[in-house]
């Protein structure tokens, strides 16, 4: 089942165009604040409604302006995970996680215990939402979510009120929603390194349209769309565990690419995302020699981007992964890059962190 | 203690209230949701016809009851067929107290559902349930201390009802002489203060009563309503 959204809606001088497909899977709705994210997932839940346009679920039409049909929220069959959790205070961890359920039809004890499994919320079952902290609040949310049978996911920055290491406890269950859900999610984001965590494909918003979609190496491994700014740029890749030296180093391979990173548990064969920020990578023109960075990795410059400002974006092409480096313009021409030039990709192994790596995929 | 004629009037008196209270409380918490949630045209006027009790002399409003609802009256004629009789009687009694009653309880309910978080109420219609199932499961329970509060407020107000009551269905002993009513007539005549100042002791046990109750159920539920 996919989602397809195809929408105009004004609201007072902001104008929303956008079309998109969200295929199975995590699809990340990725833009600065106020590029249209939250507009677009509130219409697809139908809490608002916009001018004209199409949202498609599968081979149902959950708002369609020519045929005038608009479901209410309550038909559309949707799980919506909110920044702000939104658990109903007056009832208790339990009633709330079988609120949704109760209204599908009534609630499988199996389907209850696999996800209060999941989400590690067993021992909360009988509090009250106000004696719960952050977290757990939030984890309770996406077990309200599953519980009320969607056939679609909406998270809206789920994680943006939540402290890193609050943050670190809840993705997870996210890419375990990714990977054995069934259920397409529809995700809102401004953090990279999220997006980098769990994006099956992206949807760039800039200004109320979507600059760009696809999947998510594809699209966060090109310079020419950084929504965040080349600050916050970096590549994606999907790799698999390779080997595993003795000396703690791990060996990632990603098609003909090696990538050696601090050790990563897991059996090799293993896949695993990582996110390798374009401000850690180096690049040189002749393979340096005597040099600590263990991962020196021939590649050719496939898109060279010169900001306005003193910086310069470079996309490399690495045995056919895209990798991105950002330097500046001064490096550039010093070194006298240019689109189809043969250079070195130079990458410490100790900058991929361990929580940059996640698997599996 | 109390005399029979003292006791009739206290017990009437509860019994004006109480149904005074219940069955202004249904359309007291219509109206309250009505002015707190939606627009429509006309909101204003609204809010004024049920704020004009709470204005109007009660002796006007109980002129106007018994113009409308008294035997000859369009509605009271039309209820006279249906064997439904308001003028004169006790349950005209507990109609004059339960419109005087209805602007402080629809006060009181309108502010507790605008204190819910219409953000609650969205994720329960995006978790598949009906706006009326959204009312009665998020909305209603989560008002629940603002609607005792007001209902309590309506009980309080309703039993030191006199002016629309009198003007109404006058004053006979057994049907309509309420306790301001029988504290009135005992003040009327020679020799009466006593059982008027007894009458007056009752009416501030049952008001103090009526508070503390109230405060008690609200704190209660408050407390369970924000999930400690």
């Amino acid at each position: 089942m996919s989602l397809t959204v195809d929408i105009r809606q004004t609201l007072g001088a902001f104008h929303l165009d956008a079309r998109f497909e969200a295929p199975q899977g995590v699809t990340v709705l990725f833009g600065r604040s106020g590029s249209g994210k939250t507009s677009i997932i509130n219409a697809v839940a139908g809490l608002t409604r916009p001018d004209a346009g199409r949202i498609t679920l599968g081979a149902r039409a959950l708002y369609d302006s020519d045929a005038r049909i608009a479901l209410p929220p309550h038909r559309r069959r949707i799980g919506y995970i909110f920044q702000d959790a939104r658990l109903f205070p007056h009832l208790s961890v339990r009633q709330n996680l079988g609120y949704g359920g109760w209204f599908a039809g009534g609630t499988d004890s199996a389907d209850f215990a696999r996800v209060v499994e999941m989400l590690g919320i067993g021992a909360l079952l009988e509090r009250r939402p106000g004696k719960l902290s952050g977290g757990e609040r939030q984890r309770v949310a996406i077990g309200r979510a599953l519980l009320s049978k969607p056939a679609l996911i909406l998270a809206d920055e789920p994680l943006a009120a939540l402290d890193e290491a609050r943050k670190a406890e809840i993705l997870p269950y996210f890419e375990r929603l990714r990977d054995h859900g069934g259920v397409p999610v529809l995700y809102v984001s401004h953090a990279p390194a999220e997006v980098a965590r769990l994006a099956t494909s992206v949807v760039a918003l800039d200004g109320g349209r979507v600059s760009a979609q696809g999947p998510a190496a594809q699209i966060l491994g090109d310079p020419s769309i950084t929504p965040l700014g080349a600050r916050a740029a970096g590549a994606m890749l999907e790799a698999r565990i390779a080997a595993q030296h003795a000396d703690g180093i791990t060996e990632l391979g990603a098609g003909r690419l090696r990538l050696l990173v601090p050790r990563i548990s897991g059996a090799v064969g293993t896949g695993v995302r990582v996110h390798i920020q374009a401000q850690d990578v180096m690049i040189a023109t002749r393979r340096p020699e005597e040099i600590s960075a263990l991962n020196v990795l021939p590649a050719q410059v496939s898109t060279l981007r010169l900001g306005n400002g003193p910086g310069a974006l470079v996309q490399l092409d690495v045995d056919g992964q895209l990798l991105l480096a950002r330097i500046t313009r001064r490096s550039a021409k010093a070194l006298g890059l240019h689109e189809g030039a043969q250079v070195f990709a130079v990458l410490k192994a100790v900058s991929v962190a361990p929580q940059s790596i996640t698997g599996p995929i | 203690m109390l005399g029979p004629e003292e006791w009739q009037a206290v017990l009437l008196s509860l019994k004006v209230a109480l149904w005074a209270t219940l069955g202004a409380l249904p359309l007291g918490i219509f109206t309250a949701f009505a002015l707190a949630r939606w627009s429509f045209p006309g909101k204003q006027l609204v809010n004024g016809l049920v704020l004009l009790p709470l204005i109007l002399p009660p002796v006007v409003t109980g002129y106007l009851l018994l113009l409308t609802f008294g035997t000859r009256g369009p509605i009271g004629a039309a209820l006279k067929e249906i064997g439904i009789v308001f003028a004169f009687r006790w349950t005209g009694a507990a109609l004059a107290a339960g419109i005087m009653a209805f602007p402080l309880m629809v006060r009181a309910i309108r502010l507790s559902i605008e204190a819910v978080d219409p953000k609650l109420e969205e994720a329960a219609g995006t978790l598949g349930a009906s706006r009326l199932w959204v009312f009665a499961t998020v909305t209603l329970p989560l008002s629940l201390p603002g609607i005792l509060a007001g209902a309590v407020l309506a009980f309080a107000k309703a039993m030191g009802e006199f002016g629309a009551t009198i003007t109404f269905v006058s004053n006979i002993p057994g049907e309509t002489r309420t306790l301001p009513s029988a504290i009135y007539a005992f003040l009327q005549v020679p020799g009466g203060e006593g059982a008027a100042l007894r009458l007056v002791a009752v009416s501030v046990i049952i008001a103090m009563a009526a508070l503390l109750l109230s405060e008690l159920l609200s704190r209660r539920v408050a407390a369970r309503v924000a999930g400690r």
